[in-house]
């Protein structure tokens, strides 16, 4: 096996934005179950906030490399 | 960069996103730079043609830049800005076709590398947002109401001003700028690096025995389908960096609360 810390670092770094994200869609798919037609108001909130947590994983990944 | 099947296998890494000068030693013009200037001209002549023969009823070509055009005054000037938004239509319309022409590269057929995936393009355009929404703020507020109210937030007690005034400082001089380009930065980067894995992973597994290259069959799948999400994820992030700039600005326009 080869490798450095970093990369552990960066699995672990992933924990964090992995269940933002699944909380972001839980809550998303929530809000259609109750209410349909909210869908097309729901769904660029629903992709930013995706978008936002994601970012925060490919931090960990950048810094896994420059470390 | 070959993986030979008895070297081992050498996985992408930050080398492969160094390009060698195109002209001589100049390290001024490389792949990446080159197609900056190609995305300024792609957009470039795509809407003055499509803008050029303006009608009532729109050819296609109208009809495309209209749409995309509509989007953006749509979804990110007029929710985001409210009614002073046309003032900055032209700001953020360059900034999401900018951007979203750069990140396209990423899966355009031989081009094949996001721009963005290089930092300081990134930050090029981090610091054009950065400076917009601090001159439209000390333009709307004056530059001392504007820091008064960036150190000291209305309407709260005093001694809470000891942790949040360091972080509102932080926030609008350090995090904003960085989380903006570095997102933008790190999503291209991590997609671009996506692609190599499994690209030159299957390339790897062909170099092996007969079991080997029907695995490299899933390899590269999985490469096809992952650039269908990498469009994804590059016309969201485009997206969201033009948004989160008109939020920035909506911000230096909205009065004290």
């Amino acid at each position: 096996m080869e490798g450095t810390l970093a990369i552990v670092g960066f699995g672990l770094s992933t924990i964090g934005p992995g269940t933002a994200t699944g909380l972001i869609f839980a809550a998303y798919i929530n809000g259609v179950a109750r209410q349909p037609e909210a869908r097309s108001i729901l769904q660029p909130i629903a992709f930013l906030g995706f978008a936002l947590a994601e970012a925060l994983a490919l931090f960990g990944l950048v810094l896994a490399f420059v470390l | 960069m070959l993986a030979k099947a008895e070297s081992g296998f050498e996985p992408p890494s930050a080398a492969d996103f160094e390009f060698q000068p195109i002209f001589g030693n100049s390290i001024y013009f490389t792949k990446p730079v080159f197609m900056v200037f190609l995305s300024v001209l792609v957009i470039s002549v795509f809407f003055i043609t499509s803008a050029r023969k303006a009608a009532i009823v729109p050819s296609r070509m109208q009809f495309a830049g209209e749409s995309v055009y509509g989007f953006v005054r749509k979804t990110i000037g007029e929710e985001v800005i409210g009614p002073e938004f046309m003032r900055f239509m032209p700001f953020l319309f360059s900034l999401f076709t900018f951007v979203l022409v750069n990140n396209l590269f990423g899966i355009f057929p031989l081009l094949q590398f996001p721009t963005m995936s290089r930092i300081g393009f990134p930050i090029s355009i981090t610091i054009c947002t950065y400076l917009v929404y601090h001159f439209v703020s000390v333009k709307h507020k004056g530059l001392l109401p504007y820091l008064k109210e960036i150190c000291f937030m209305p309407g709260i007690p005093k001694p809470v001003y000891l942790i949040l005034t360091p972080v509102e400082i932080a926030t609008y001089f350090i995090t904003r700028p960085l989380t903006l380009a570095m997102r933008l930065f790190a999503n291209m980067f991590a997609g671009h690096l996506l692609l190599l894995i499994f690209t030159l992973g299957g390339e790897y597994l062909l170099h092996g025995g007969l079991i080997f290259k029907f695995m490299s069959i899933f390899s590269f799948s999985f490469a096809i389908g992952l650039t269908f999400f990498e469009f994804g994820i590059q016309c969201l992030q485009a997206y969201i960096f033009t948004l989160l700039s008109a939020l920035y600005i909506a911000g230096a326009l909205a009065d004290e609360h």
